[in-house]
């Protein structure tokens, strides 16, 4: 490689698998954005990539983990939760990531994300939240809000549904860091999920994101950059505030901040206690 | 640890089989007549330093096995048919993927809740067509509490070996019988470990076969980097949608069972040697089966057995060579007929007569007995 070459290389390339480019995303897209902030938090922490496992569920979001240059896993829809469980529980010495979608998270996969909160696993989940099922065409989903409109809720009528708020879900769940963030405040997500590794429990970070293609196009919200404009004026930050009060209505007010950071016994480091205490008698 | 000796159940004899095998996570979800298995998980895990976790459902569960499997650790969950029914989508992840693990079900009356004290063994087709696309299994059917420890050291041992989920199919009543059980001492048992990536990294190909058409696997954690997706991959990991790539991938997949099918196959001949009529039987039905072969050689006739213990891959061969042999074929099961149309397709001219019993006592000994005066008859 001459000098020039390292030069106009992408800071992050040294963690991604430069030979699976072109990504699959669409341009304008947030999952491009949001794998940097994952790659940057990695790299901040200068953590051992070796002992870094990032898994991903279905989706345009469940692609993520298939860029990353380290021990990747691609679960089925819904699953990426369980199987980092597995994987976490199995060798505590892993840091495991979990970067997914608002439906493989919140709708088949809902069931794992509140017990593994409940259980505090030590791990760090990663959700974009682009308010509809981008890949398989833009149907609405449960982060959808009511009356917006997908490709399962057209017009006129719109999503006779309601939408899950992320972060208050994973707050009563029970996960010990919660933040809310969206794909245009890069540096303050990216230091969010440096904290979420850190962190000695299950952490959720939302991405607010913008799907151009599907739910941009289905509500008229413009292309990519407009989407990202939009969600930067409409964002305001508040960090400390109860998760309970981490508003979010996509045209008007989304709430960002990190809303939860507390301590509790991690699920991993008290299995390992019992099973000490045990071999103690 | 030296050899033991204990009076229990096939449950239990199941999950210290898993123990003597190695097993290190195991991660279930309660169902009768599964739950004593991990029950007893919950308790020996501890002992030997390993996990038993119990999550929200069985998808959880058994995707989280393949996660644990995917660090090195043998792993394996213990349900009944809802739950592999909830479990299969992650099968098929668990094949595409070559990740070695084992997945028991102790079967009870189906379908849907069916009769969840009681027996059947309603489940035998389930492994082989039950998640989607073209895809090889490999199933145990164990008969005693002896058969449940030691084959279920065998399917850790076949699922290292072949890198491919590997079932133990126990009918109910093995589950729940006690009988004697010998734990072998460690030294006297042969375990099976899966061939681990080696050689330089920037070489390394997570899914080149070697000859036996099995790819060394990476973990996770180790200086080797791969992708392992359920979408269809080339030998880098890679998905593709190519179709060339989709042939060899699930021809692969496919033959590295079939190719090895004489090594993975395991029947057990009673009384064959002279015998005009064949019963086919496992599991507990097999052991009625035993009773009326003896009291049938009593009488003069000339009966004998051929006992799956593994249903998958399908015993062909042993199936074909008792119909050559053979004027008369009985199938003994506790299901409406379902491994007897594969003796049927396999056994043709011969002719196969069934012996169904959809429910949870199977085929009594005088049953089979009288089902063999009747075909002796004709
Ligand atoms: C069991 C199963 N059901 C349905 C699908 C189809 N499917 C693929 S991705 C997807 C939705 C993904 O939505 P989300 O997680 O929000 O990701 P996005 O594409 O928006 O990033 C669905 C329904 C599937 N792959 N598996
Ligand atoms: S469909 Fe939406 S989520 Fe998927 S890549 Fe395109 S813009 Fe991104
Ligand atoms: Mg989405």
């Amino acid at each position: 490689m001459t000098e020039s070459d390292s030069i106009l290389r992408h800071p992050m390339s040294k963690y991604i698998r430069e030979d699976r480019q072109p990504w699959i995303y669409c341009s304008g897209c947030s999952v491009g954005v949001v794998t940097q902030m994952v790659a940057r938090a990695i790299d901040n922490l200068g953590l051992d990539f070796t002992k870094t496992v990032v898994v991903s569920g279905i989706g345009c979001t469940g692609r993520t983990s298939g860029y990353f240059k380290t021990g990747t896993y691609h679960t089925t829809h819904g699953r990426a939760i369980a199987f980092a469980e597995g994987v976490k529980i199995a060798n505590p010495e892993l840091e495991v990531i979990v970067v997914s979608g608002d439906g493989d998270l919140a709708a088949i996969g809902g069931n794992h994300l509140i017990h593994a909160c409940r259980r505090n696993i030590d791990m760090t989940i990663v959700c974009v939240n682009n308010f509809n099922y981008g890949m398989t065409g833009g149907q609405f989903g449960p982060t959808t809000e009511h009356e917006r409109y997908s490709q399962t809720s057209p017009r006129p009528v719109g999503n006779v549904e309601h939408p899950f708020n992320l972060v208050k879900l994973a707050a009563s769940s029970g996960a010990t860091f919660v933040a809310r963030w969206t794909a245009v405040q890069a540096r303050r997500a990216t230091k969010s999920i440096e904290t979420g590794i850190k962190k000695e429990g299950l952490s959720f970070i939302e991405i607010i994101g913008a799907c151009p293609t599907e739910f941009g196009r289905m509500n008229r919200l413009g292309n990519g950059v407009e989407m990202h404009q939009h969600l930067l004026e409409v964002a305001e930050i508040q960090n400390g505030l109860p998760a309970h009060e981490a508003e979010l209505h996509y045209d008007t007010r989304i709430v960002c901040g990190e809303f939860v950071n507390i301590e509790k016994p991690e699920y991993t480091v008290v299995l390992t206690e019992m099973n000490e205490r045990l071999k103690k008698g | 640890m030296p050899e033991r000796v204990m009076f229990t159940m096939g449950d239990i004899a199941c999950a210290e089989g898993a123990l003597s095998a190695g097993c290190k996570y195991f991660g279930g979800y309660p169902i009768t007549p599964a739950t004593e298995i991990a029950e007893w998980m919950s308790i020996r895990m501890p002992e030997v330093g390993g996990a038993y976790v119990q999550y929200e459902d069985e998808i959880a569960s058994i995707t989280s096995v393949i996660g644990a499997s995917w660090t090195g650790a043998k792993s394996m969950t213990a349900t009944s048919g809802p739950g592999v029914s909830l479990m299969l989508e992650a099968i098929g992840l668990a094949v595409m993927t070559e990740t070695p693990l084992v997945l028991v079900n102790i079967m009870r009356g189906g379908p849907s809740t069916g009769q969840p004290t009681k027996g059947q063994q309603g489940d035998v087709m389930q492994p082989k067509w039950g998640s989607h696309g073209d895809y090889q299994i490999i199933a145990l059917t164990p008969a005693s509490v002896q058969e449940m420890f030691d084959q279920t050291v065998q399917a850790f041992n076949l699922s290292e070996k072949y890198r491919t989920p590997v079932f133990v199919l126990a009918d109910e009543t093995v589950g729940h019988m006690r009988e004697r059980l010998v734990i072998p001492a460690k030294k006297d048992l042969k375990l099976e470990y899966r061939k681990l990536a080696s050689g330089p990294p920037e070489d390394y190909l997570p899914f080149k076969p070697g000859d036996d058409l099995v790819p060394p696997m990476a973990l996770l954690g180790s200086k080797y980097q791969f992708y392992a997706t359920g979408l269809t991959h080339d030998e880098r990991g890679y998905p593709s949608d190519k179709e060339h790539v989709q042939i060899e991938l699930i021809t692969r997949l496919n033959n590295k069972i079939i190719h090895n099918a004489d090594k993975i196959i395991d029947v057990e001949e009673f009384m064959l040697d002279d015998a005009k009529i064949g019963v086919i039987a496992y599991g507990t039905p097999s052991r009625s089966a035993k009773k009326a072969i003896k009291d049938a050689r009593d009488e003069g006739i000339k009966v004998g057995m051929l006992r799956f213990k593994t249903v998958w891959p399908f015993p062909e061969e042993q199936v074909a060579r008792l119909a050559s042999q053979v004027d008369h074929i009985i199938v003994a099961e506790q299901n409406l007929g379902q491994m007897y149309y594969m003796v049927k397709a396999e056994a043709a001219p011969t002719p196969v007569h069934l012996m169904a019993k959809p429910a949870g006592m199977p085929q009594l000994p005088n049953e089979i007995l009288d089902k063999v005066r009747e075909i002796n008859s004709l």
